[in-house]
């Protein structure tokens, strides 16, 4: 095992820091809270992008790192708490079932994340193997939280973070996608953001609620 | 220089002019004719393509980002012509929808920006050499339909949407991961980062990537892209979203969009193909397709047994037979491969042309409920007529090209797998029982008291119903040949 350079190094906890960030989503059950650290996420990805342009010198990183700071760690989150304010939720409490088994199967996605990266792992640098392990827990983490809680907030929430994790996943080990593409995902982010907008009010105006436990009018089965 | 790329980029942006106009247009009227000029520009450039493309030495295009070969550009006329005749009959169709105060003028505005923008992406998605691209362009076709799929604004319609768009929000954003480590894996394949995703190039390097990082991909690619197509067990959203959302946007949606998801996963399954080549396990994504594509086709078949909505069970005929399709590529081959091509093509038209009768039908009996769809034929021949025989091309009816393709591919199935093939047939028998059970009291049933004829459009449907059983009867040369070519293309060997 080689030393790394201390760059190389940092980007590894930002990415650390940015699996916590996912951990705290999974476990507040305050919509604002989790909603900040969601924030703190975004913030923290683009900060990870910003060194890997520093260290590699990939002058468009910069670009995308400014893109993902005001997109997901800006004005996603101000549309979200604005929407929470406009709904009168902010002081709603979203009842988690089991917390700590949440966190706990949490912990399992990440193990799981590293057992599938593990033949990744055999070819690559050190940093790169270990960034697609954490970026593929990000991912399944998101898709743990759109599982585990019914919140409507929480559950863009979730989707929005496995975008995050696919973010760094694509920057930390590929240096950035072509430009084109990137530019593509932002707007395709940007839309589905302001669409999620645009359902809350719609699924509030159908079910009174945004708890999507009560959105159970499909079915195959004969309404009662 | 011919005529090819002007061609080919008013097939593709003519959509993106017209979403643009459309976004603005307000008389009603002005915007379903609009819509309707706007397909029919696109498709007959399309056409124009087409000619020009079979002029074009090695019948390839590359360039400008996009990459036109025989793979796709059937799959471009074809969106084309079904964007053509869909528009022809949401025109009548939303006209009524909004006499009956089903949507607002301002819906209606969203509605053809949306038709649009949807028929967009899709030809985005087809033409683009880029796999970033494709990405965005699928993720693009989710966000431009999920307004479409709730514009009625029942508390169904948009429980309907919410699932459509996290569960394809979901598959596509593990697709993204899947297409981030195909570029991964092609940076040690190719020098140039810039070319890392490009799929013309990555098709002549292909064999230099890592073949497990690939195969890790291919998994996720799949998974994603296959919620798109429909595949079990990821197919939940399907049913809710093609039969909450207006007709029209059912036909595309049933007819089309699961044809461009299924065309991504081929695309990746060919570069895993020669990726794996020399790895313990060539074969894998071809496996891990048949594996889902039989899974689909078979609970298909068994919910079709238990639908109440005629919608929602031809939507569920709709994951049949796109099981079917990801089952025959999967089975590679060539008479496979050319099996599942022109399935994808009957079945867009067959599909589109149902759901254009199912919407006249749940017109003329004021519900979608299959139990209160009654004796059809007497208050509307036409409709009834209609309904029949689309049935039988979609359960796969001699003189009709389903019929033809299933044939071709239960043949390979034999060749290749013929332990398979019982299940196959026992498959389509039960999807069959399922369809007629309920078809028989709709068309003959005796008819309730006043039900009454509506103003149909049914043109749409006798084209392709009559081009349906063109290709059943005999394929045309011209296109047994594309169809061939694309074959070689896939599956690296004609027959």
């Amino acid at each position: 095992m080689t030393q790394l350079p201390l760059l190389e190094q940092a980007i590894l906890v930002l990415a650390a820091l940015t699996l916590l960030a996912s951990f705290s989503m999974l476990a507040q059950s305050r919509l604002t809270s989790a909603i900040h650290s969601f924030a703190w996420q975004g913030v923290m990805v683009a900060a990870a992008t910003a060194l890997v342009a520093a260290v590699g010198h990939a002058h468009h990183l910069y670009l995308s790192a400014l893109l993902t700071f005001s997109l997901k760690g800006l004005l996603i989150p101000w549309m979200l708490h604005r929407l929470v304010r406009r709904l009168n939720m902010e002081r709603e409490v979203e009842n988690i079932a089991h917390p700590a088994l949440v966190v706990l199967a949490g912990a399992l996605l990440v193990i799981l994340a590293y057992w599938i990266a593990l033949p990744i792992e055999r070819l690559e640098l050190a940093s790169t193997r270990n960034i697609i392990a954490i970026s593929l827990a990000i991912v399944l983490l998101g898709l743990w939280l759109m599982i585990a809680r019914r919140q409507v907030v929480t559950q863009v929430l979730g989707f929005m973070s496995m975008e995050n994790g696919l973010f760094l996943a694509a920057v930390a080990s590929t240096r950035g996608m072509p430009l084109v593409v990137e530019l593509g995902i932002a707007f395709d982010v940007l839309v589905a953001a302001v669409l999620f907008g645009v359902f809350f009010f719609h699924i509030h105006e159908s079910i009174e609620s945004l708890d999507t436990g009560k959105l159970t009018r499909l079915t195959e089965e004969e309404p009662a | 220089m011919s005529t090819l790329f002007p061609a080919l980029a008013l097939t593709l942006f003519t959509p993106l002019f017209g979403g643009l106009v459309l976004g603005l247009v307000r008389p009603m009227r002005l915007a379903g004719w609009l819509n309707l000029a706007f397909c029919a520009l696109s498709f007959g450039a399309s056409l124009l393509l087409a000619r020009d493309l079979l002029a074009a030495p090695g019948g390839v295009y590359t360039g400008h980002g996009l990459h036109i070969d025989a793979f796709n550009l059937p799959l471009i006329v074809l969106t084309s012509f079904v964007g053509l005749t869909t528009a022809i009959f949401s025109r009548r169709y939303m006209l009524e929808m909004y006499a009956h105060g089903r949507v607002t003028p301002l819906r209606m505005q969203v509605y053809h920006a949306m038709f649009q923008g949807f028929l967009l992406t899709m030809l985005v998605a087809l033409g683009t050499d880029n796999l970033g691209i494709l990405w965005v362009a699928v993720e693009g076709a989710t966000l431009a339909t999920v307004l479409l799929v709730s514009l009625y604004r029942t508390p169904e319609s948009v429980e309907a949407a919410w699932k459509y768009f996290i569960l394809c929000g979901v598959g596509i954003a593990l697709a993204l991961f899947g297409t981030v480590l195909v570029y991964f894996a092609a940076q040690q394949a190719i020098g140039d980062p810039e070319q890392g995703l490009t799929w013309s190039v990555l098709h002549a390097h292909a064999d230099g990537m890592s073949a497990p990082v690939m195969a890790i991909a291919f998994v996720f690619l799949l998974v994603g892209y296959g919620t798109k197509v429909g595949l079990a067990p990821m197919h939940f959203w399907l049913p809710d979203a093609h039969s909450e959302g207006p007709t029209p946007v059912s036909a595309m949606l049933s007819g089309l969009l699961l044809n461009i998801a299924l065309y991504a996963v081929v695309r990746f399954k060919m570069l895993a193909d020669s990726a794996l080549g020399q790895s313990a396990t060539p074969q894998l994504a071809g496996h891990l397709m048949m594996g889902l594509g039989l899974l689909s086709f078979l609970v298909a078949a068994l919910s079709l047994q238990r639908q109440r909505d005629i919608k929602r069970m031809f939507s569920y005929s709709s994951v049949e037979h796109m099981g079917l399709a990801t089952f025959a590529f999967g089975i590679g081959g060539p008479l496979a491969t050319f099996a599942a091509l022109l399935h994808l093509l009957v079945h867009s038209l067959t599909k589109s042309a149902v759901f254009v009768t199912v919407g006249h039908a749940a017109h003329i009996a004021g519900s979608q409920r299959i139990e209160r769809i009654r004796g059809l034929i007497r208050t509307q021949p036409a409709v009834g007529w209609a309904l029949l025989l689309g049935v039988a091309a979609i359960a796969g009816f001699p003189p009709f090209g389903i019929f033809a393709s299933e044939f071709l591919m239960l043949n390979a199935t034999l060749q290749s797998w013929p332990w398979l093939a019982g299940l196959l047939l026992i498959g389509l028998a039960i999807a069959f029982a399922g369809l007629f059970r309920n078809l028989q009291p709709m068309v003959y049933g005796s008819a309730p008291e006043g039900q009454v004829a509506v103003r149909a459009n049914l043109w749409p449907v006798v084209v392709h119903l009559l081009l349906v059983a063109w290709l059943g009867l005999a394929i045309p040369p011209l296109l047994a040949g594309w169809l061939q070519q694309a074959t070689r293309l896939i599956a690296g060997g004609g027959f």
